[in-house]
């Protein structure tokens, strides 16, 4: 299957470069889009959503942007494929629910990918590593731009693009940046940053979205409303308030290794130990081993491990990941050993 | 112990469900029990919030939240035939057209969620986008030169603060003609 395609390279979101990567992962940009002649996805009878499907899929492959893109119906792949997906960040679960006339279009660099019928029927998403909204929004709008001169979309002037939940109308935007907080967990500030942010009307979640827990001390950022702020000022609000998170763990980071130099020095080099050595470890271990390692990587303290390594081991260590790896089905207990040993290779740069 | 789900495979998940007080223990395999896992997740969603919302505003004073008609339960879209009980069901709307048959429920629910009833930002009508930038740029400098006329009266600069208060007159009559 052609998904397997995308095994061979890094994600957008994992390369480990741009502003800020020693603790910003990724920045992400989503926008929902609805066609104004056609029911929502949910509420659109069969012969309806494969219509859009049909029209959509050829608007998206008509795009720049995503020239050498893959065309994904849901439909057609396994199990497998469409959790390696959901890993990935291409897709939403909900993408996953009922496969039937949904699609996912996915540019050649995994920089843009589109979703077609999710709840809206249209949702384009534009990620980059490191901390970078700025261009995230720029492509998205560019992008966006391409597909209103082919697509009528649902619009009204006083509630903006108009979209299946009510809580997405108005610019149909959702931007957000995963960090990597590790210190600000050790030191038990976290609680106290996390709510301060959703005080500020932004919403703070795990790595695999909506009600994930913080596994590997990542959480994700975004804004929660989308009427009545322009797409540049939601942007530029994220983006002030994260500035801010980035400082106090920055802050938090000098203060253990000033006050606690030995118990942080023990903990990295502890989990980059069980990391090498492990023959059976499970995904939850894994990632809190390697959020451990990471932190050591970017405070210069474990100097013989490359980032993007590491984080090529967040996603290559996931159940489905390792299962396309292996090229078949594996129980839990057998990827516990698989992912074990993949994990020895890797760090030892093989 | 064999899976009580699909009677097949040995059981490794012990799940303990209460459901209206009702206790029920389930041994599970591991396939049987992801998917009960799934469906636990969709217990809870946006539509419980959402209908939550709804009904504090169908308990306010319709002049509490500047509504004057409360929309029937039965009330439908003539265009795709959904119900507001169907929405309030699932926190979904059936297709654009809902918006306006819904109006007078959405527009205090829409403030509720966002704090705001008035879209701001892009639009697919390029004319209507650049006479927005152009408001936006007239109101920016509305701002600035509001400011500038502040510092000169504490310099007691009279002659330029009345020179910026013509501008700003000038200012404010252009925004003015611009929203006519």
């Amino acid at each position: 299957m052609k998904v397997d395609s995308l095994l061979k390279q890094t994600c957008e979101w994992l390369k480990g470069t741009g502003p800020n990567s020693d603790i910003v992962m990724s920045s992400r940009v989503r926008l929902a889009r609805n066609l104004a002649d056609f029911p929502f996805s949910h509420w659109a009878a069969k012969k309806q959503q494969k219509e859009t499907m049909d029209l959509l899929s050829e608007a998206a492959q008509s795009m720049e942007f995503l020239k050498n893109g893959l065309l994904v119906p849901m439909a057609e792949v396994d199990d497998v494929d469409k959790q390696f997906l959901l890993e990935r960040h291409l897709i939403s679960r909900e993408h996953i629910v009922h496969p039937e006339y949904k699609a996912v279009m996915i540019g050649d660099k995994e920089v843009v990918s589109v979703m077609i019928n999710e709840e809206d029927h249209l949702r384009v998403q534009v990620m980059q590593s490191g901390f970078n909204l700025q261009e995230c929004w720029r492509i998205a709008n560019r992008l966006d731009d391409s597909l209103h001169k082919r697509l009528k979309f649902a619009f009204s002037d006083e509630w903006g693009y108009l979209t299946a939940c009510p809580t997405n109308a108005g610019t149909g935007l959702r931007a957000s940046v995963m960090l990597h907080l590790p210190s600000l967990v050790m030191t038990k500030q976290i609680t106290r940053v996390l709510q301060a942010i959703t005080k500020l009307g932004m919403t703070a979640r795990g790595l695999y979205g909506e009600g994930t827990e913080a596994e590997g001390n990542f959480f994700q950022i975004s804004n929660q409303t989308t009427l009545g702020t322009a797409e540049e000022d939601v942007i530029d609000n994220l983006e002030r308030i994260i500035r801010q998170v980035i400082g106090h763990e920055e802050n938090a980071r000098k203060t253990l290794m000033k006050q606690n130099r030995d118990l942080l020095q023990d903990k990295i080099w502890r989990s980059s130990g069980t990391l090498k050595s492990a023959h059976i470890i499970n995904t939850k271990e894994t990632l809190t081993l390697l959020s451990m390692v990471r932190l050591g990587v970017d405070m210069g303290l474990l100097a013989d491990i490359d980032r993007r390594a590491v984080n090529e081991l967040f996603i290559l260590t996931q159940p489905a990941h390792l299962q396309k790896i292996e090229g078949k089905v594996l129980s839990s207990s057998q990827r516990d050993v698989k992912r074990a040993n993949l994990i020895r290779r890797r760090l030892e740069g093989k | 112990m064999l899976c009580d789900e699909c009677g097949k495979n040995k059981s490794t998940v012990h799940l303990t469900e209460i459901v209206n007080d009702q206790i029920t223990k389930l041994n599970l395999c591991e396939i049987c029990a992801k998917q009960k896992g799934a469906d636990a997740e969709q217990h809870f969603g946006i539509a419980d919030l959402l209908a939550a919302l709804s009904d504090v505003e169908a308990q306010t004073p319709a002049s509490a939240v500047g509504s004057t008609a409360v929309i029937a339960p039965k009330a439908k879209c003539q265009n795709c035939g959904l119900t507001y009980e169907d929405f309030k069901k699932v926190g979904r709307l059936g297709c654009s057209q809902c918006y306006t048959a819904f109006k007078a429920s959405l527009t205090p629910l829409l403030k509720r969620i966002h704090g705001s009833n008035q879209h701001l930002g892009k639009t697919p009508n390029p004319e209507f986008t650049k006479e927005m930038k152009v408001s936006y740029k007239l109101h920016d400098e509305l701002v600035a030169v509001r400011a500038e006329l502040q510092k000169a009266v504490k310099r007691e600069e009279f002659e330029e603060a009345a020179s910026l208060r013509d501008k700003i007159k000038f200012l404010e009559k252009k925004i003015k003609e611009h929203k006519n």
